[in-house]
């Protein structure tokens, strides 16, 4: 075993400069954002990508980048990301404190993406589960998806929020549906007295779509919990695991492969995840803790 | 480059290098051993059993300055090393050190170890007392075989006198000061492979039934044994075995101001996989909220998952968790035989 030759090497903890420029409350406990680099040479990442967002002197939070690449100015120096941040530990607290015009520090974009740009998905069906706050970064896989429009089958996107004052992204939803080929349904977990849609769990709107099982290519992002139950259903309507795609949340604090804290059993979430093929998880007993 | 030198002479060889960069080296502390600055040949411990801390602190320090930042959002890295000579190493933390050295060069590289590796003087020392838990023997890492990363290697002989080797340029460099003193001769060479063999034995004081390359495939098949609920069950989440252990390199990350608020530092501290909430996410969930996941999520570690990574058990038999561990479950040797025993 020898060394690697000494130096230069970049310093991958160090955070790049960028200012806030949108801030906009979706509901009580989440916030949309818009950032944009300040210096050249970052790039936008994929869907399911996410950066590490710095408050100085708060600390640093892995964010998922909501927005999709196919939105952004390719090659130029122009580079914004959206999130979506939900109110949960210091470091989200303190950006719920951000205003335009307020410094921040980004690193990445880190991880694996959702496979919009390969032969798992193009030509054919997808079907897209979002649960939650889930829905964040599967609207960057939606985004780049429907940019593309003509390079994948029929699209179906399933969307499961706890009750209806917690659902983002009301006007886009609505916009999607109009697109071509494409189904979007809703469901609320607890329904309000003004919600005339669907009640009930995720998995119960299945029934209510028709998946060509040789066909069809299912991308999932939510809790753990609806990964657990909508398996179960996919594996009733004939999907194999080779065609379950699914986003895995850990605390992904370095992002490099170093601390540990995303790690799912011996894998590093951050490096080798957090977009994985459930069939290469299938046997992983942490994966879906 | 092979010397044989008398006690005295290695003494004014190592006052010799306290003129130069800093050198750390075994030292007594209340009764037990520390690795410390050295100020003088005379505090110098080569009879030393084993030290509290592994030497990594040098490479992975318990706190380190990553990134410094001003409250407008400017942020500038900290990675910086002075060169220095680490003296005294024991083969199974050398062994150790060489593991971080591939886990923090694996891209994307760690800038901050790195530097600090390469900034240093590595001087392996073979095992001169054996400690009550030592069992780096019985994996292969009581002596240092020679695919290691070092630079010089000290050995006391039975008669008192000290084979010292050098096996890079730095280690040449560090010895110019024994340039006059005699080459070793067969003789020595000869008591020195005495002195290994000797080390390979008797650094058993615990006995793995098993060569150590069966551990990750015992562990493949043990995810669902019950020595983790077992063990697990009297854990008090203390982390000792972790922060004790040479190979141990989990951190934690936190932002700390300087006075006056205009501007910090944001530090990497030593984490560890035994703390409560070491995998818990934003919103409560914890991946590994049992003691019983936690606790075997560490023998995982230990001799499965680094070995994935980098093809090396990631237990080099110091024993220092043993003796850390103050409900006493944390002797690996008894985890990975009960394993071997269960195992058809």
């Amino acid at each position: 075993m020898t060394l690697a030759a000494p130096e230069p090497l970049a310093d991958v903890y160090l955070p790049r400069p960028a200012r806030v420029e949108e801030v906009t409350p979706l509901t009580d406990a989440e916030i949309f954002f818009r950032l944009r680099a300040e210096e050249p040479g970052m790039v936008h990442g994929l869907p399911g990508q996410f950066l590490e967002v710095t408050v100085p002197g708060i600390g640093e939070a892995p964010i998922s980048i909501s927005s999709s690449v196919t939105r952004r100015g390719h090659g130029g120096d122009d580079w914004t990301w959206e999130m979506v941040v939900r109110r949960a530990g210091n470091v989200t607290a303190a950006m719920h404190r951000l205003a335009p015009g307020d410094r921040i520090g980004l690193r990445g974009p880190f991880g694996t993406h959702f496979p919009v740009d390969s032969r798992e998905t193009r030509g054919r069906d997808l079907l897209l589960i979002a649960g939650g706050l889930g829905l964040v970064p599967l609207r960057s896989a939606i985004q780049y998806v429907l940019d593309r429009r003509r390079d994948y089958g029929r699209v179906t996107i399933l969307v499961g929020t706890r009750s209806p004052a917690d659902r983002l992204f009301i006007g886009e939803l609505a916009e999607w549906a109009e697109a071509p080929g494409v189904r979007v349904l809703e469901t609320v977990d607890t329904a309000s007295p003004d919600w005339d849609g669907h009640v009930g769990v995720i998995t119960t709107l299945l029934p209510r779509v028709e998946v060509d099982n040789a066909r069809t290519t299912a991308i999932l992002c939510g809790p753990p919990i609806m990964y657990k139950f909508v398996l179960l259903e996919l594996h009733k309507l004939g999907l194999p695991d080779a065609r379950i795609w699914m986003s895995l949340e850990r605390h992904m604090k370095c992002a490099v492969g170093k601390c540990g804290h995303c790690q799912i059993n011996g894998r590093y979430a951050c490096q080798d995840g957090p977009v994985y093929r459930y069939l290469d998880i299938a046997r992983t007993p942490e994966a879906i803790g | 480059m092979i010397k044989h030198i008398s006690e005295p002479e290695l003494r004014a060889w190592v006052d010799s290098l306290l003129e130069g960069p800093p050198v750390y080296a075994p030292q007594a502390r209340q009764g037990r051993f520390a690795f410390d600055r050295l100020r003088r040949s005379a505090d110098l411990r080569l009879d030393y059993d084993v030290t509290i801390l592994p030497p990594k602190k040098y490479f992975l320090p318990q706190q380190e300055t990553l990134v410094r930042f001003t409250r407008e959002g400017g942020f500038e890295s900290a990675v910086e090393a002075e060169p220095f000579v680490l003296f005294g190493i024991h083969p199974y933390d050398l062994v150790a050190i060489n593991q971080l050295d591939a886990i923090f060069a694996r891209a994307p590289g760690d800038a901050h170890y790195l530097t600090r590796r390469h900034a240093a003087t590595l001087v392996v020392l073979d095992v001169e007392t054996v400690s009550e838990h030592h069992f780096a023997g019985g994996l292969g890492q009581a002596t240092v075989d020679g695919n290691r990363d070092f630079d010089a290697m000290l050995t006391r002989l039975p008669d008192g006198s000290y084979v010292a080797e050098a096996r890079t340029e730095k280690g040449r460099t560090l010895m110019d000061g024994l340039a006059d003193a005699p080459d070793a001769g067969p003789e020595s060479l000869a008591a020195r492979e005495e002195v290994w063999i000797r080390n390979r034995k008797a650094l058993r004081k615990h006995r793995l039934t098993m060569a150590p390359e069966r551990i990750p495939e015992l562990l493949a098949d043990a995810h669902d044994h019950p020595i983790w609920e077992e063990k697990g069950a009297l854990c008090y989440s203390c982390g000792a075995c972790t922060l004790v252990c040479p190979t141990c390199y989990c951190f934690d990350v936190r932002d700390e101001w300087n006075p006056g608020l205009a501007d910090g530092e944001r530090v990497r501290t030593w984490d560890g996989c035994m703390f409560t909430q070491f995998a818990a996410v934003a919103g409560g969930h914890n991946f590994r909220k049992s003691r019983a996941a936690r606790y075997r999520h560490r023998y995982f570690r230990k001799g499965k998952y680094v070995w994935d990574m980098i093809g090396e058990i990631a237990c080099v038999g110091c024993g220092r968790c043993i003796g850390a561990c103050t409900a006493n479950i944390a002797n690996p040797v008894e985890v990975y035989n009960r394993l071997q025993e269960d195992t058809p």
